[in-house]
């Protein structure tokens, strides 16, 4: 019940058509065409948010971690929380972010760095119970409710962009901070020292280790970032998606999907996978209702045909 | 000698754990060894529902109402104590069958009370059709369960999928609504309302233009929202649940479709979601067998003893649950608690007129719940009953032979 079987359970089977009322489908106009655009960006870097954590830590130390979606839940029950007891969602997340980036090194120094020389399925296995433990932890101290987050009065409004269709300002909002932290994020590995040693790390971990870095410092770095960057995702959109149980393990099978599309620790590529993702998740619940389930795989499965290793080399 | 092997071992048990979904959370809960000390006078009671997961209120809920139910007659149904055994569903239907059967045959249940989900209940419709084992389910609402799959030992005391959407067309063709799109996930239940809708918004002379899913539980509404703007219709029905129907109420009034287009529902679209959506519920309309505020004697009677039994305000699986009590005890007291009596027991239950919080019911010849389905709109935290939509609405009960 943790890892949805997403796009299979219950659906009708696809061969059989199902298209009464669709001689009563209008075409799209230019109008709406653009606002699907721009739904797609919206929900693509949305997407990015959450799976550049991923690929970070999947790319760079090797670790598959099913317990992403986990830390994504995380941040937005403690964004839910803070914002409860503060009042201030913004206040909220400056609280929260240092808490998640503890949680992370803290999680590495007990569990992760253990598993760096193991065979992958030991990672799988042992990220699969952190999900169970954060599930059970997370039922202890917050409850099973759904919780709601207001956002916040400053961006509370929507923009008008048809006669019965508003586009709300939070939600772009989300894009324009997924766009700086995208920017961010290449500046960090690109251009500083400290990117520079991710770099070597993620190539040859020992021979870093003898030029006198601290590479297991250097990768509880790493893996708190990663962690945080889940988390803040789960932050910013617990007002837009609402705070429920289980709600990581929903975002956790389409980040894997990114990450193999946009190569393997490929900060770019997951940018550019998440945004290909947006749009034809967007277009295919629209365009082609009935098989809005396997659309993105669809699109997994040709970039993987065309090109085996991702859309880019790693890092 | 043999670490690769032990090796091997460790890691196809680890790809067995992990891609078959096993979980620890699931594995069963202790179960008494009364039974093995053969304490017969008990009557032995299977609980199969959700006790972790996204569901886990459902399954406590209704539980919670069952237990109620058996205090109210002082701990014994005819007076014969019951026993229980629980079984965690995880609401996984591929572990259905294996978890109904665990009750029936290691457990030697006498009668099944669950469960929430509709795949789960399908699992179980299939184990207790060949075992002949009572089966009272307090929720899951597949069409199927007193439909396709009905029989003698299968009774249902909550709703089919079809019940809770069906009045509703009749409700918006009286607001001059001819119009309508259809928006849920793709899943049996949620088909199931539509089809529910459906009939009834075309009996009446509407037309639903358009039918929008979403593959469950995918909740990213956008796409779907700005279609609803492109096509303009009278009026939205919705159905969703839980996490993800405070999602789509919120997204609708950011979407600013709120107070331009009429959105109307399954009533599960606003129940237990109304403290996280803030006002974006408010004036929502659905129809359910259940509402707030119903204001008679036995559901304000129930809802206070639920209160002083659980700390916890009762709802519609609650009330679900307690039936199931209230529906057992009936059965067995025409038979003065004899479980032997199979005949006489489902007779009785049959015919059994139910005093629920809901109002009275009894059940069609499929066992579904003959109800009144109300009305009802939001109102700040509740769902206000407006009115009776449909007295007394019977499920069709397609492709039952029973």
């Amino acid at each position: 019940m943790f890892i949805p079987r997403a796009g299979t359970r219950g659906q009708a089977p696809l061969l059989i058509p199902h298209n009464r009322d669709s001689e009563e489908t209008r075409p799209m106009d230019t109008a709406f065409f653009f606002i699907q655009l721009l739904n797609g960006l919206q929900y693509g870097l949305l997407l990015f948010l959450v799976a550049c954590g991923l690929t970070l830590i999947f790319g760079i130390m090797g670790i598959i971690n099913l317990a992403h979606g986990s830390f994504y839940m995380i941040g937005a029950y403690i964004a839910w929380s803070l914002a409860s007891m503060t009042g201030n969602l913004a206040l909220a997340i400056l609280l929260g972010i240092p808490l998640t980036v503890l949680l992370g090194m803290l999680l590495e120094w007990l569990l992760f760095r253990y598993l760096y020389a193991r065979d992958h399925l030991y990672q799988v296995l042992m990220t699969y119970g952190l999900i169970l433990v954060f599930e059970e932890l997370r039922s202890l101290v917050w409850g099973d409710d759904v919780h709601g987050v207001a956002v916040p009065a400053l961006l509370a409004g929507s923009i008008p962009l048809t006669d019965n269709l508003s586009y709300p300002i939070y939600r772009l909002a989300i894009s324009v901070i997924c766009l700086v932290l995208a920017g961010g994020l290449y500046w960090l590995i690109q251009k500083t020292r400290l990117g520079m040693m991710i770099r070597a790390g993620s190539t040859n971990r020992e021979m870093v280790q003898a030029l006198g870095i601290n590479i297991k410092l250097l990768y509880t770095l790493i893996f708190a970032l990663g962690v945080a960057l889940a988390a803040f995702a789960g932050m910013i959109a617990a007002p837009v998606s609402s705070v429920y149980p289980n709600m990581g393990a929903q975002v956790l099978i389409i980040c894997f999907v990114v990450v193999v599309i946009g190569g393997i620790g490929s900060v770019w590529g997951a940018l550019l996978a998440s945004v290909l993702i947006g749009l034809t998740d967007t277009f295919g619940k629209v365009l082609l209702p009935e098989y809005a389930g396997v659309s993105t795989y669809l699109l997994m499965a040709l970039v993987l045909l065309w090109r085996p290793e991702g859309l880019f080399k790693r890092i | 000698m043999s670490d690769y092997n032990r090796r091997d071992f460790l890691k196809s048990s680890a790809a067995l754990a992990a891609f078959s979904g096993a979980s620890v959370a699931g594995a069963l809960l202790p179960v008494s060894l009364a039974q093995a000390q053969g304490v017969a006078a008990k009557i032995r009671v299977g609980l199969m529902l959700p006790y972790t997961g996204t569901y886990t209120q459902l399954g406590v809920a209704i539980e919670n109402g069952f237990r109620l139910a058996l205090a109210e007659r002082g701990g014994k149904f005819a007076g014969r104590e019951l026993e229980f055994f629980k079984v965690d569903d995880e609401s996984d239907p591929p572990k259905a069958a294996e978890n109904a059967n665990k009750l029936v045959q290691r457990d030697k249940a006498e009668v099944i009370i669950g469960t929430v989900h509709s795949g789960v209940a399908m699992g179980i419709a299939k184990v207790v059709r060949e075992s002949g084992t009572l089966w009272i389910n307090p929720n899951a609402g597949a069409d199927d369960v007193t439909g396709a799959l009905c029989a003698p030992n299968i009774f249902r005391t909550s709703f089919s999928n079809w019940q809770t959407t069906h009045a509703l067309g009749k409700v918006m063709k009286a607001k001059g609504h001819k119009t309508a799109v259809f928006i849920t996930w793709k899943y049996a239940a949620g088909e199931q309302m539509m089809v529910g809708f459906k009939e009834g918004f075309e009996k009446e002379g509407g037309k639903l233009v358009k039918e929008l899913y979403l593959p469950f539980p995918q909740v990213e509404f956008q796409a779907l929202l700005t279609e609803i703007a492109n096509i303009k219709p009278d009026a939205v029905v919705a159905f969703f649940a839980g996490g993800g129907a405070a999602k789509f109420l919120k997204d609708y009034q950011a979407a600013g479709l709120k107070g331009k287009i009429p959105l109307y529902g399954s009533g599960f679209l606003t129940d237990g979601v109304l403290d996280a959506v803030g006002d974006a519920a408010e004036g929502v309309e659905t129809t359910l067998h259940y509402a707030d505020g119903l204001n008679t004697k036995k559901d304000n009677a129930f809802r206070l003893a639920y209160v002083k039994a659980y700390k916890l305000q009762p709802d519609v699986y609650a009330v679900q649950g307690y039936d199931a009590g209230q529906l057992l005890a009936a059965g067995l007291e025409a038979v003065k608690g004899d479980m032997n009596n199979k005949a006489g027991l489902i007779k009785a239950m049959e015919s059994a007129k139910i005093d629920s919080p809901r109002g009275q019911w009894t059940l069609s010849k499929s066992h579904n719940p003959v109800q009144d389905m109300y009305l009802r709109r939001v109102v700040g935290k509740e769902n206000k009953v407006v009115n009776v939509a449909w007295k007394a609405l019977a499920d069709p009960a397609r492709g039952c032979k029973a």
